[in-house]
């Protein structure tokens, strides 16, 4: 009788807690680091009941390069570039985060004219990281198309960063202090004629999305989370906005030259994945009507700021934050008087944003992992830095 | 703000500004009754990051920042305290669930332990690295070394 298979069977039941992992009804199992969905390389750990999630855990840092140690190690004109290597896909805004930390450390301002390029460049990348956004995103739930559509028009904007710096994906477009590179001859008419090329294109995204049963249903009341949890969660950017809160850094506090330009705030009610779709359909639309307004309304003038030739902050620290594609990026940087950082701490929007993540999908459907992952729009390489 | 706060803790509390960004220096014993009221009394709901800073040649050798946010001022607030190699600090877990990985990076990254923090463990780095990579005494060449070569049994890459 003591035999511990027959022990264990003679008490057999469902509803207590096993522990002899013979009718385990919970169920452990791995979703990455190399999985299609996870958009790089995160690994989830999911227990599941059945097909429900119980209760997850990421396990990140498989990119870890340690930027922020290689900050120390280098001077602020030699960082510079290395901001680019995190949110790979929205690099301008990683660029503008940073020179304008230093800027405000140094306690000067960039030209007009800077500022307004900018602008440009910035929401060029802003409408590209949404554009590959929607493309993995509508991949992952099983809609191939959108992903051809999305990375046929983000080739334009490559192509007008390539023109304008020689770079597609990791622009160091900014310096510190402005702008290294004018304008190229026709960027203004490069950029408009990319403008009437690409609103009708939003709308073909929108045509094949927005009321498609399949999308829908995948998308609506899926990965809910509340004004209240984001706030508490830290969570910014536009997962926070489809949560109904109305704020955005670029009218909370303006910086470049965001305060020139008339713009809304699209925002949500439901705080589920279909609204953070439509929340970033919209700030797609208005990053087209800031970068028109930015066009017409280009200053003449200088690109760069007086500087000196080897930038050595007073001693001092200070926190600057943009608002890029994915939410708040900030920047943390104390500096001794040296030529080099004495320390840097980056705000990394996608790290904070995907500790939602188990809140979100907690008595979801496995399925809806994989477009709550995509709702989040996290880039790996920013995550882990 | 400042002034009500002074008035409570006495001593145990600064405030500065530099370029117009307002911080307080907190003693570490105030910490979570500070960090407590500056959520309820005066709304900074946000905690938008949390980190350290390491100076070997000071006393108490770590800063811990916490930079706060308040949607309903639409103003920011760091928070600083300075502590000793091996002190821990209680964990904001309570107050700002966001500290939760925050608090681990920190731990990560400069050994500073969080006192209640639920899951207090490596987060970026692999469960076994040695040292903290953030503090100025570890060298950036240093992680190429050890683990890189048990771990992968491979030469350094530099």
């Amino acid at each position: 009788m003591n035999d511990p298979i027959t022990h264990s069977l003679s008490h057999l039941d469902l509803n207590t807690k096993d522990e002899t992992f013979l009718d385990s009804n919970e169920l452990i199992i791995n979703m990455g680091p190399q999985h299609p969905a996870t958009h790089g390389v995160l690994r989830v750990i999911l227990k599941l009941d059945g097909e429900k999630v119980l209760g997850t855990e990421c396990v990140i840092g498989y990119l870890h390069r340690g930027v922020e140690k290689i900050a120390e190690h280098r001077t602020y004109t030699m960082f510079n570039p290395y901001v680019d290597r995190m949110d790979y896909v929205a690099a301008v805004s990683n660029g503008l985060g940073y020179c304008q930390a230093v800027e405000t450390l140094m306690n000067v301002e960039a030209p007009p004219r800077a500022k307004y390029i900018r602008v440009i460049l910035t929401e060029l990348n802003r409408l590209a990281s949404h554009q590959l956004w929607l493309g993995t995103h509508a991949l992952d739930i099983g809609a191939i198309t959108p992903l051809f559509y999305t990375f046929r028009d983000r080739e334009e904007i490559l192509k007008i960063f390539e023109k304008y710096c020689g770079a597609r994906l990791t622009t160091h477009a900014f310096r510190i202090g402005g702008c290294l590179y004018e304008t190229y001859d026709g960027f203004e008419r490069e950029v408009k004629k990319f403008l009437t090329f690409v609103a009708p294109k939003i709308d073909e995204y929108e045509e094949l999305l927005t009321t498609n049963r399949i999308w829908v249903e995948r998308t609506r009341g899926v990965g809910y989370i509340s004004a209240e949890d984001c706030i508490a969660l830290g969570v910014t950017g536009p997962v926070l906005r489809a949560s109904g809160v109305r704020w955005d850094l670029r009218k909370a506090q303006p910086y470049a030259a965001y305060s020139d330009f008339d713009f809304d705030i699209p925002i949500g009610e439901n705080g589920d994945t279909y609204d953070r779709y439509l929340v970033r359909m919209a700030e797609m639309r208005q990053s087209l009507r800031i970068i028109q307004q930015a066009v017409d309304g280009i200053p003449e003038g200088p690109i760069m700021a007086k500087i000196p030739k080897v930038i050595k902050p007073p001693v001092g620290e200070i926190y600057h934050s943009i608002e890029a594609p994915k939410g708040e990026l900030g920047y943390f940087i104390v500096s001794d008087g040296s030529t080099q950082p004495y320390r840097l701490r980056v705000r990394p929007p996608s790290f904070i944003n995907l500790q939602a993540l188990d809140q979100m999908v907690k008595g979801q459907m496995i399925a809806d992992v994989v477009a709550v992952i995509g709702t989040l729009d996290i880039v790996l390489g920013e995550v882990d830095r | 703000m400042v002034a009500k706060f002074k008035g409570q803790y006495g001593t145990g509390l600064e405030s500065w500004t530099y370029l117009g960004q307002n911080y307080l220096i907190v003693d570490r014993a105030l910490i979570p009754d500070i960090l407590m009221l500056l959520r309820d009394g005066e709304q900074f709901d946000y905690c938008v990051d949390l980190t350290a800073a390491h100076y070997p040649t000071r006393e108490k050798q770590f800063e811990v920042i916490w930079i706060l946010y308040s949607f309903e001022r639409n103003e920011r607030v760091r928070v600083k305290t300075s502590i000793a190699e091996g002190d821990s600090i209680p964990t904001a877990v309570g107050i700002w669930p966001t500290a939760n990985w925050l608090e681990r990076e920190v731990y990560d990254m400069f050994g500073i332990q969080f006192a209640g923090h639920p899951d207090m463990k490596r987060i970026l780095l692999p469960d076994g690295w040695k040292g903290h990579p953030l503090r100025k005494d570890y060298g950036i060449l240093q992680q190429d070394q050890e683990w890189v070569q048990i771990n992968l049994g491979i030469e350094s890459g530099q």
